[in-house]
């Protein structure tokens, strides 16, 4: 019998008003596996990540995340999954122990101290521990940001660009000790990024979207050999102005 | 469900341990006001009835306790669309029910915070004891308390729908309901069309209450019975406006745009 998918999206559908941000998509990811989720600004990357956090509701479609449906039951979902983003943090104002804390208690994190530890550590900001999370660099407001995504040791974690911003040095560590987590819990995420290089060494298969519709899939290898091309960055570039996948010497031609 | 009620004061807690300026707000205003009051009432306590004087004093520190209530909830979620971390909250397992009762725990605190420095300073400036109220002090609190949960409620309804182009209600909502709760003066000072108006609202019961207390050291306890009542009704109608403001900003998609702008 094969293995229930940790993440299935069927049909999913977002109408705003007139515009289709999502439209008909269905996908799944395998327990342990890394799906990037990928396309150009407006492809649906965003709304569909939100989509299957609960944060907005579908149109149509249904979402089953870990087992159960996201309708149904999102409370007992959110206790197993976790989300980060550049464009989310935590407050500013209180300090990087203060912020873990809270969200260490909102999460019924057992041992929440220990557990914070072990994160600032895995992610080089142990020294940050009493610092005000204002005061920190980017790169640090970031790992800060992992750390609250990993309290909860999540089944399935949802990235929303999280290298965006990060010089090479600390994209590079951040890359590296997702892939560590990864590797040991066989955490399951979706992971969206404009970084081409860095999907294709993170992510096991890819989903390319484009107004809304899915225009391509399988592992970076797959993706590369249909658009006959050698590079993620010019399927990219190929799917942000044709809105397809075609093959890319012949959209150069065009 | 408590851990997690308890995280989110704490959360709060700590904004407001860290910041002068935050915890400022729950001692510089009201004091601010308070000074204002009180010598406006000992100049007037030279040319005029005494005993009516009293009422100013103890309807603006009455008023402050709905104001610092309703301030505590809609404050407390704005601190947080304003620092970006209005996703984190939505997409932990705490329910929207929790996340109020926690802010509805910071109106206690600061409503309580607010009595006791108002009532002090009020006592030893301006020789007016808070405490000759006796009995009904608690509840007429009470009453204002939840008054303040219930247009707390609704304001934060209008912000998450609205966004931030609605923060000004944060400070505004409760000033439009003052002149008709009769806060410094009788109801029956407003025009006769008004008065019915002024009756539908919880607080007016409180401030009025104050007064017979004052005058005649009595009120009709009934009163009390209406304004509860009135504020299950208002509470009900707060948590069902927020209910389908949030269910509106889901199908909009406008939480996620709240959270990140």
């Amino acid at each position: 019998m094969p293995d229930t998918p940790a993440i299935s999206v069927e049909l999913l559908t977002k109408r705003f008003g007139d515009l289709t941000a999502v439209n008909g998509v269905s996908f799944s990811a395998s327990k342990g596996e890394i799906l990037g989720l990928l396309g150009p600004n407006g492809a649906g990357k965003t709304t569909t990540i939100q989509l299957m956090l609960g944060l907005t509701t579908p149109t149509y479609g249904d979402i089953t995340i870990l087992g159960q449906d996201l309708r149904r039951h999102r409370r007992d979902i959110l206790k197993r999954v976790n989300f980060a983003s550049a464009y989310i943090s935590l407050p500013s104002n209180l300090t990087v122990e203060e912020n873990l804390t809270v969200f260490s208690r909102l999460y019924g994190i057992r041992n929440g101290r220990r557990r914070i530890g072990e994160l600032l550590e895995q992610f080089e900001i142990s020294h940050t521990l009493k610092q005000v999370t204002g005061a920190l660099s980017s790169g640090q407001i970031t790992r800060l940001n992992l750390c609250k995504a990993f309290l909860n040791d999540p089944d399935a974690l949802f990235l929303d660009e999280p290298t965006a911003s990060l010089d090479p040095d600390i994209a590079d560590k951040v890359r590296t000790a997702l892939g560590e987590i990864q590797r040991e819990r066989g955490v399951t995420m979706i992971y969206t990024s404009h970084n081409m290089q860095e999907v294709e060494t993170m992510c096991d298969r890819v989903i390319f979207l484009s107004r809304g519709n899915i225009v391509a899939q399988g592992t970076p290898a797959e993706v590369l050999k249909s658009a006959r091309s050698e590079s993620m960055e010019e399927v990219f570039i190929a799917i942000a102005r044709n809105g397809a996948l075609k093959d890319v010497a012949e959209a150069e031609g065009d | 469900m408590w851990l997690r009620v308890g995280a989110m004061v704490a959360r709060y807690m700590y904004l407001y341990r860290r910041s002068l300026a935050r915890s400022g707000e729950v001692f510089f205003w009201p004091v601010m006001e308070l000074l204002v009051w009180g010598f406006l009432m000992t100049y007037l306590r030279r040319h005029m009835l005494p005993s009516a004087i009293v009422w100013l004093l103890g309807g603006m520190i009455f008023w402050d306790v709905l104001y610092r209530s309703q301030q505590a909830i809609t404050l407390s979620l704005s601190e947080d669309i304003w620092a970006k971390n209005l996703i984190n909250l939505f997409i932990a397992p705490i329910s929207v029910f929790e996340l109020l009762l926690a802010t509805c725990f910071m109106g206690v605190i600061k409503a309580t915070i607010t009595i006791l420095v108002l009532g002090t300073l009020a006592s030893v400036l301006y020789a007016f004891d808070i405490l000759t109220i006796g009995a009904a002090l608690l509840p007429f609190m009470l009453v204002l308390l939840l008054f303040g949960w219930a247009l707390g409620t609704f304001t934060m309804g209008l912000i998450l729908r609205f966004g931030k182009a609605a923060e000004a209600l944060v400070w505004g909502i409760p000033f439009l309901v003052q002149p008709f709760s009769a806060v410094f003066y009788p109801v029956d000072v407003l025009p006769q069309p008004l008065r019915a108006g002024a009756y539908l609202l919880p607080s007016t019961y409180v401030f009025e209450g104050m007064r017979a207390v004052v005058s005649h050291g009595t009120f009709d306890i009934r009163t009390l019975g209406i304004a509860f009542g009135l504020n299950l009704v208002y509470l009900g109608l707060g948590s069902l406006f927020f209910g389908l403001m949030l269910r509106i900003v889901r199908e909009r998609g406008h939480l996620s745009r709240l959270g990140m702008e």
